[in-house]
């Protein structure tokens, strides 16, 4: 029951949003009469040379996969932080043990340059 | 059953409307500070000083001619603009106003906010790689790795404020700042909050996504009518919505500043709205102020400056808490 506002609220958000850009299809005058060059992706006025799905840099890869594991040591933080005054010294200490591997990983990561862009 | 959900459709039109208004003054806000800032008058043609300048703005975006890109993937491309605009808009369900003044109280709210402001990556990430443009992708790649990177920071400096108040409930997070704001004790965390919230909603000195001199707009170059408006509404409300969460975390949400008798007269919901409009202006003010930022600048300090001062913060807060015996 506590989350039946959020559940209207979702539900409301996406009829307003879609309710926006529809009015735009409705309002605007039609591009049916539109030429190809129009419709083509936007290169600086040329045709585009290729498919923009090509190769990226490795380095988003690599921020993605340090965002995972980071992200779900957050996750674990969180319980931690709302019950510390229950766990005692033993989950302080169990916690610091935690962080310390992943303060290693970091710094071997720092190390090896993958958190270098050029 | 009907009643109650008549009242909530209505509380949340209520807030809705505000909300939709509220984003639409602050892009006039923006445009007169700066213009202010730079010893100009900004706009001041419709309206009187330029009030009507949003709406004026919002009628010309309805009857644009909504492009839709031939290579592009339809359904997704249309979906983006709605994912980012529903997201942003799902955010304030929790944000309380004032002392119970709040949609649904629920007792995981933060979790419940960094959640939604995660996936708001999906939105940026959709509209690039669906437009099939070489900006578009390029720019959306960018504000993915950047809003991720800042994700973590942001993640662990609500630890260190959840381990001052001892619950994930926004309300009792406002409460536990009754005797003291944590801006007080956690300056340097309001500090690196800020900077997370600049680069989370790609905002100046942060904007590489939409570095308009080398990506012309970023992910949104293909958007035109009101999927662009979407997108601009969206990224505003996300502003507001990182103003208010400065305000909830640090500032004493509706606590009025001193405890004079005459201040509680005052209701919390105008002082939770001055502080918010002040950490608003302060987003303006970096933007008039400070150059943009190089990439690597920009990863360098999220990685290997905010994310290992803000773990610090976390050892360094739980330590004291726990042997001072301090802990709520």
């Amino acid at each position: 029951m506590e989350f039946a506002p959020i559940c209207v609220y979702l539900v409301i958000s996406l009829l307003l949003s879609l309710i926006l850009i529809g009015v735009s299809f409705l309002f605007a005058s039609s591009s049916s009469l539109a030429y190809p060059e129009k419709l083509s992706a936007y290169e600086c006025g040329f045709d585009p040379l290729d498919d923009a799905r090509s190769r990226f840099d490795i380095r988003f890869y690599l921020v993605s996969i340090l965002f995972i594991i980071f992200d779900l040591e957050v996750t674990f933080l969180f319980p931690w932080a709302v019950s510390l005054n229950k766990i005692g010294l033993f989950g302080f200490w169990s916690m610091i043990v935690f962080l310390l591997i992943l303060t290693i990983g970091f710094i071997y990561e720092w190390k090896k340059g993958a958190l270098d862009w050029e | 059953m009907t009643f109650f959900f008549l009242t909530l459709v209505l509380k949340i039109v209520v807030l809705t409307i505000p909300l939709l208004l509220g984003v639409a003054f602050l892009v006039l806000a923006e445009r007169k500070v700066l213009a202010s800032m730079q010893r100009r008058k900004g706009p001041n043609v419709v309206g009187i000083f330029g009030i009507f300048q949003p709406i004026a703005d919002g009628l010309k975006l309805v009857v644009k001619e909504p492009v839709l890109p031939s290579s592009a993937n339809l359904v997704i491309f249309l979906f983006a603009p709605v994912l980012t605009f529903l997201l942003s808009q799902v955010a304030w369900a929790v944000i309380p106003f004032g002392d119970g003044l709040v949609l649904a109280d629920l007792n995981v709210g933060l979790l419940y906010l960094f959640a939604v402001s995660s996936l708001g990556v999906y939105g940026i990430i959709t509209a690039g790689w669906s437009s099939n443009s070489k900006y578009a992708f390029l720019g959306s790649l960018r504000s993915a790795a950047q809003m991720v990177s800042y994700e973590v920071s942001i993640g662990l400096i609500l630890i260190t404020v959840l381990l001052c108040t001892g619950s994930l409930n926004l309300s009792e997070v406002v409460r536990a700042q009754t005797h003291v704001w944590f801006c007080v004790p956690l300056f340097p965390l309001l500090v690196m909050f800020f900077i997370s919230c600049l680069a989370e909603t790609n905002r100046a000195p942060f904007d590489l996504p939409e570095a308009e001199a080398e990506l012309v707009a970023g992910y949104n170059v293909e958007y035109s009518s009101m999927g662009f408006a979407l997108f601009f509404l969206g990224e505003y409300a996300n502003m507001i919505v990182m103003g208010s969460l400065c305000t909830l975390f640090f500032l004493g949400g509706w606590l009025p500043p001193f405890d004079f008798v005459a201040f509680h007269w005052i209701p919390g919901i105008f002082w939770f709205g001055l502080k918010v409009t002040f950490f608003l202006f302060c987003f303006i003010w970096v933007r008039a102020a400070f150059p943009r930022y190089r990439y690597d600048q920009l990863m360098r300090l999220g990685w290997k400056v905010l994310l290992p001062l803000s773990l610090a913060w976390v050892v360094l807060v739980s330590g004291i808490l726990l042997s001072f015996d301090y802990l709520p």
